[in-house]
């Protein structure tokens, strides 16, 4: 037996049965439900759900007379399903559903200072009665750690909740310096184990995201936040960096072993050379994380363009170089 | 799946859930009308692969017969091996619940999540986070090792890969026992015992080259005071087992301020003396020279002497 054979269950037609026999017990749970409502829930189109309805509304026991069939009715938009009671409550949870949930219940329920903290920990022990012993330690064989950002955490999310405009001393990436700036609170979001708080930033009026672990303090405002309607929330789905239209643009020649850059940060019109090495665009928020990130990967990284990158990176170089050779003289 | 397929499945899992007695082949096959084929076989075929979907989707159909003397197995589905068992969760344990589960965000177990809050709002529970509250967490699992990976720590098999070193070179083939699979900082990892090794060993699964195999042998038991979090930390990649001193110019470099283990006024003004921990030699010296003039390093020799090389090439000297 091959433990790589493992199956997860795909959305789609295959799953389709699934999403039926959920379906069920929810409409049965729920008598008169709107049509839009339970779409939702499921993330199905209004069209789709009304196919699930129409197949459901064929099926019963034996007889398949009407009396035995299940009993799908309308009145306006909302549905009301009887004669089901095979379907009363839902099929139970597979393994893995079982440890999807548990583990990341265990992983937030960890996170100090949440204020979900003690429901979450009730719901998982709860959990845990109920799916038993075998379920708990699958569970115990994976761990999801989150940083522990408990006290901004939860200052932020009363922010958020009250709409109020934050003030933070903020360490930026590429230059280690301190700025101070006011942010209007949009989400708090936990990216691969990192919190981080998105806002309309007032100093550069613009969205930006603000790595918790990098805010030296938050001061939550008496002044109302505004964010404005333009402001738009990141997009996740693609990763945490995505270019911007007025990002810088550095063209780089990188060397075979420095392939990894166009795979770990946003590049565009990738061309392979002829020596193994590849021709990129990065694009680039901030000059001073592109300038580190060259000090960095040294040699095997040629800039083409702009001059005023390469001569920047050179010059730091040499400025560090400098102060070693004053120290041995 | 076609919609008379789907018919089908729906009649014979409700028809199996309302029987207490087990229905024998050729009952269900009168009982249920999509199948009444003409040739017998084809009946057979079509409830076997209807079985098989029936119990891939975790529908527990049990087997067996009526009496001692009976030949002839039959099928139930117990409602109480079906049903998923009742889990009183107040208001806020369901939206807490609802909330956490949307940690599994784009891969790995995301759909896993998705059908179990499905399946407990079928179950009356309002596993939605409260409305307004705008906190998202979510854990990514792109490494293509990962549903191997958790698929061999939860069944407890034994594996081998191929395990790039952080060094470089031809990728090693490895054998582990794998005890735990652990996520920390953007990174998963598997941890367990280390055939090779003899001893436990940690392996991020990024490292990890091509196929996942099963490997012939059962697992050991993990140590009774086995922390995988606990081993993660201590063993992923180097022991910390430099101790560097360096420069740091004030307002800069801020993630090196904090990871050091001590801080203290440097003789000149406008600097800082730190006191730090690392692991690899050369990739900390890589990670220093990102920090260009705000950075010098005092000791140790073999470090500095690492870094100024590597700033010699960076202007063009010959180092």
């Amino acid at each position: 037996m091959s433990p790589s054979k493992k199956r997860i269950p795909v959305a789609g037609a295959a799953n389709r049965l699934a999403r039926l026999l959920a379906l069920l017990p929810y409409l049965v749970a729920h008598p008169g439900v709107a049509v839009s409502e339970v779409a939702v829930v499921f993330d199905i189109s209004e069209d789709q759900l009304r196919g699930d309805l129409d197949l459901l509304f064929m099926c019963g026991l034996p007889g398949y007379a009407p009396g035995d069939l299940i009993d799908v009715s309308y009145e306006g938009d909302r549905i009301t399903v009887s004669n089901a009671d095979e379907f009363a409550r839902p099929l139970k949870l597979s393994p893995d559903e079982a440890l999807a949930l548990v583990v990341a219940a265990r992983s937030l329920a960890a996170v100090p200072g949440l204020s979900e903290a003690d429901a979450l920990t009730r719901a998982i022990a709860k959990l845990e009665e109920a799916l038993g012993p075998d379920m708990q330690s699958a569970a115990d064989r994976v761990t999801v750690v989150l940083d522990a950002e408990g006290e901004l955490l939860q200052r932020l999310r009363t922010a958020l909740a009250q709409r109020r405009r934050v003030h933070l001393r903020y360490h930026s990436a590429g230059r280690g310096d301190v700025t101070e700036r006011d942010v209007d609170p949009m989400r708090v979001l936990s990216v691969n184990g990192r919190w981080y708080l998105e806002g309309w930033c007032r100093r550069v009026e613009d969205v930006r995201l603000f790595r918790l672990d990098r805010v030296l303090s938050a001061e939550v405002l008496s002044i109302a936040a505004e964010v404005p309607t333009q402001a738009q929330p990141r997009d996740l789905s693609e990763g945490l960096f995505q270019p911007q239209p007025d990002d810088l643009a550095v063209v780089l020649e990188l060397g075979p072993g420095a392939h990894w850059i166009s795979e770990y940060y946003p590049c565009e019109d990738v061309s392979e050379l002829a020596d193994g090495g590849q021709r990129v665009t990065l694009r680039a928020r901030d000059l001073h994380w592109v300038r580190r990130l060259l000090l960095q990967v040294g040699p095997s990284v040629r800039v083409l363009e702009p001059a005023s990158v390469r001569d920047g990176v050179h010059d730091l170089a040499a400025a560090a170089l400098a102060a070693y050779d004053e120290r041995t003289d | 799946m076609s919609a008379k397929k789907l018919e089908r499945l729906v009649n014979l899992t409700m028809l199996l859930l309302s029987t207490r007695r087990f229905l024998t082949v050729e009952q269900i096959h009168q009982l249920i009308p999509a199948y009444d084929q003409p040739d017998p076989e084809a009946f057979r075929r079509m409830f076997e692969r209807d079985k098989e979907e029936l119990r891939e989707l975790g529908i527990p159909l049990e087997t067996g017969s009526e009496s001692a003397w009976d030949d002839d197995q039959g099928y139930r589905i117990r409602r109480t091996e079906y049903q998923l068992p009742m889990i009183d969760l107040d208001p806020e344990e369901g939206a807490a619940l609802g909330l956490a589960a949307r940690l599994w965000h784009s891969a790995g177990l995301a759909d896993a999540s998705r059908s179990a809050l499905l399946k407990l709002r079928a179950a009356g529970i309002d596993a939605e986070p409260a409305a307004g509250d705008i906190i998202e967490p979510r854990v990514d699992a792109p490494d293509a090792a990962f549903g191997p990976m958790l698929a061999a720590v939860r069944a407890g098999h034994a594996i081998a890969f191929d395990y790039r070193r952080p060094g470089g070179g031809a990728p090693a083939r490895r054998t582990l026992e794998p005890w735990s699979v652990v996520h920390r900082r953007g990174r998963w990892y598997v941890v367990g015992h280390d055939r090779d090794r003899g001893a436990a060993r940690v392996f991020r699964l990024s490292r990890v080259v091509g196929a996942v195999d099963a490997a012939p042998g059962g697992v050991t038991a993990a140590p009774d005071d086995f922390d995988p979090l606990a081993t993660v930390h201590s063993m992923d990649d180097d022991t910390m087992s430099g101790v560097a001193i360096l420069r740091v110019a004030d307002g800069a470099a801020w993630e090196l301020r904090r990871g050091a283990a001590s801080e203290q006024p440097d003789s000149s003004a406008g600097w800082t003396s730190l006191k730090i921990n690392y692991g690899d030699t050369e990739r900390f010296a890589e990670y220093l020279v990102g920090f260009g003039p705000d950075v010098q390093v005092c000791e140790p020799t073999d470090l500095l002497d690492a870094v100024v090389r590597r700033l010699r090439v960076l202007v063009g000297e010959r180092g």
